[in-house]
């Protein structure tokens, strides 16, 4: 039997999942959306994954990473839960060790990472604001009634993109609005928009950063080919994407669940529990806490939320 | 009407305010509830929507005070735009149709002490001058004390071996000195748990991680104001620093301002509130060899946002990471968790694998 650990990326958008070996190369993954629920989404992703795996391998370790890290981590007793940020870096370290900047553009943040000699020295992620992220550009696609599949051959299709305002979504959108019912071409507007993500993240994140080379660019929207063009227009240097750029946060976590493992194995038989999530107002004084406990095979295992020490009764 | 005297919730410093209030004066007092979610909406509610926090904070106490019978509020002001916060309360309280009235201790920017007797004495004409110093100067006293211990607590709290052993014990002493008899009986009291304090078994490692927050008062410290950022860094076993407290802006500020001054040869004027001091103290910090700085403030705090770039200037000469956190009214509390986790992981990475 062969040791295989499993990474587990839940972002906004969409669930990622890896299992590698014990040198770290990826045996099985996949890809899916979301859509809302992270449970069911892991939930098809782990029995989707566990058909997929050889029966020669058998799992010692599981990380949870992404903005349902805490949640998915419980649901499967995960050895390693840690947030986005470490993973993204962890992942791509392993792949491309003289790494210097990771740029990432994920579904609902975005993230710089600047390393030296395989250690972060700094980062900056989105304030709080989904502006030039993937859901900004899948939201704009549906606008456009373009498949976001295709975005990318439109936006290599365009000479002249059109110039959008990329400080604020809603700004952005009423610019866009505008340009396309002013007459430009679809395909400069599918440009513009990449560009402009392009100049939001460079004026926003990785504002005051010194973006040195080699650079890899990751996360979902690194597989739009229009975004990367203009990420090296910009910055005048060569952008690397791997090919599995959307996996790296997760491919990272399982890394790190190799790192941190405490000798369990896990069945992945995740049909057979029952989870569930009741959410609650605490009336233990005015704050009224909003607390949400987790149930899982009928017994509360947590309950987060809580200001004060007070214990919840189930 | 008799006069119910209220004033602003600030960490625990309502203890000894409470405290002098009541021994020099027979006026009743209404103690400011602890900020929980309904006051921030009350206060938000009421409050213009650009204004800093601690407004909106302080505002939102207030009118719980109002609601329980106080009529008589007493704001602190300050030497930023928080000088201006009790004219405009008062304006929005009179509004609401509170009977109440306001007075704000400094003003100007400038502590004028016989102003503030002044105001006592129309608060309560049988407030003695000699008895009113003596309880001032306990309360002085409390503060410096509560401060000490607080001190002591950041170094170590992130390291203890009984979960909450620090806490209880702070509590516990907190109601002993709301309850202290005089100056002598304070500092007995201060002395018995000071070294209880030193007794709470602890499990610090030699190379621990060290952070110093620095950044605008109010945020710092009140810690319903910065979603208890403190007690996440304790979580994460990391040894805190922590400059401002209310001993430091009583007592030492005026004269450390002046010598900071002198020290920062580039700058030139005070820029209002802290931000002289959040320079220095940034070198100060960087030349200790802290492992990383957070920077916190209210949304919209003009001086905090002047020396922003000055500190992360400071910060990158000396080569140790800053984090810039604003906190407003409605800040989703998953996104600093997450932001802060991955600074504990930057500047544990940093420190051990080189």
């Amino acid at each position: 039997m062969n040791d295989a650990y499993l990474g587990i990326d839940i972002g906004s958008i969409s669930t990622k999942g890896v299992i590698i070996d014990k040198d770290n190369k990826i045996i099985t993954s996949l890809y899916i959306w979301t859509e809302g629920n992270p449970v069911k989404a892991v939930t098809k992703l782990v029995n989707k994954l566990k058909e997929q795996l050889p029966s020669n391998y058998i799992i010692k370790g599981i990380g949870t990473t992404g903005s349902a890290r805490k949640l998915i981590g419980l649901l499967l007793d995960a050895n390693v839960v840690k947030n986005e940020i470490t993973s993204h870096a962890v992942g791509t370290l392993s792949l491309y060790p003289n790494v210097k900047t990771i740029l990432e553009i994920g579904g609902q943040d975005s993230k710089i990472i600047l390393i030296n000699n395989g250690i972060i020295t700094d980062y900056a992620m989105n304030t709080l604001c989904a502006a030039g992220t993937g859901s900004f550009l899948s939201s704009q696609a549906k606008r456009l009634g373009v498949d976001i599949n295709d975005f990318s051959e439109y936006a290599l299709k365009s000479c002249n993109p059109v110039k959008i305002a990329a400080r604020c979504t809603v700004f952005a959108e009423s610019d866009l609005i505008h340009k396309a019912q002013s007459g430009y071409q679809k395909e400069d507007i599918i440009a513009g928009l990449c560009k402009s993500i392009v100049l939001n993240y460079l004026n926003n994140v990785g504002k005051g950063k010194k973006i040195m080379g080699p650079i890899v660019f990751q996360g979902g929207v690194s597989k739009n080919k229009g975004v990367v063009k203009y990420f090296k227009e910009v910055l005048k240097k060569d952008i690397i994407v791997d090919q599995n750029s959307h996996l790296l946060g997760a491919l990272g976590i399982a890394i790190l669940s190799k790192k941190y493992q405490i000798n369990k194995t896990y069945n992945l038989d995740i049909n057979s529990i029952s989870f569930e999530t009741k959410p609650m107002e605490c009336m233990g004084c005015s704050n009224n806490c909003e607390i949400l406990r987790i149930y899982k095979n009928g017994k509360m295992i947590d309950a987060w939320g809580n200001r004060c020490n007070k214990v919840i009764k189930l | 009407m008799d006069k119910v005297i209220s004033f602003p919730k600030l960490d625990n410093y309502d203890i000894p305010a409470f405290y002098v209030l009541s021994h020099i004066s027979s006026l009743k007092i209404i103690k400011p509830s602890k900020i929980t979610s309904k006051t921030i909406e009350l206060g938000s509610k009421y409050s213009p929507e650009f204004v800093c926090t601690p407004f909106k904070y302080t505002l939102g106490t207030f009118i719980e005070s109002i609601e329980k019978g106080a009529n008589t509020l007493i704001q602190f002001g300050g030497g930023c735009r928080y000088g201006y916060y009790g004219e405009l309360q008062e304006q929005i309280l009179k509004d609401l149709d509170y009977p109440i009235t306001l007075d704000s201790l400094i003003i100007g920017g400038k502590t004028d002490i016989k102003r503030i007797i002044k105001i006592m004495k129309s608060y309560d004409p049988s407030i003695k001058l000699f008895k009113s110093i003596y309880y001032t100067l306990i309360g002085i006293q409390m503060i410096k004390y509560m401060d000490r211990i607080d001190d002591y607590i950041r170094l170590n709290i992130g390291f203890e071996i009984n979960k909450d052993s620090f806490i209880n014990l702070k509590e516990e002493m907190l109601n002993d000195f709301s309850h202290a008899k005089g100056l002598i009986n304070l500092h007995r009291l201060y002395r018995k748990y000071y070294k209880r304090f030193k007794k709470i078994p602890i499990n610090k490692p030699k190379d621990c991680l060290k952070i110093g927050i620095i950044g605008e008062l109010y945020t710092l410290m009140e810690p319903s104001s910065n979603y208890e950022i403190e007690k996440d860094l304790a979580s994460h076993h990391i040894q805190i620093k922590r400059y401002t407290n209310v001993s430091y802006l009583l007592l030492k500020k005026r004269k450390l301002v002046k010598k900071y001054l002198k020290k920062l040869k580039n700058i030139k004027y005070r820029m209002g509130a802290d931000a002289v001091d959040n320079i220095y103290h940034t070198k100060e910090l960087c030349k200790k060899h802290y492992d990383g700085i957070i920077h916190i403030k209210s949304s919209f705090c003009t001086p905090e946002i002047a020396v922003m770039p000055i500190i992360n200037k400071i910060a990158k000469e000396n080569n140790v990471p800053v984090i810039f956190f604003s906190f407003d009214t409605n800040t989703s509390e998953v996104g600093i968790k997450t932001r802060l986790e991955a600074f504990y992981d930057m500047l544990e990475m940093r420190k051990y694998n080189e």
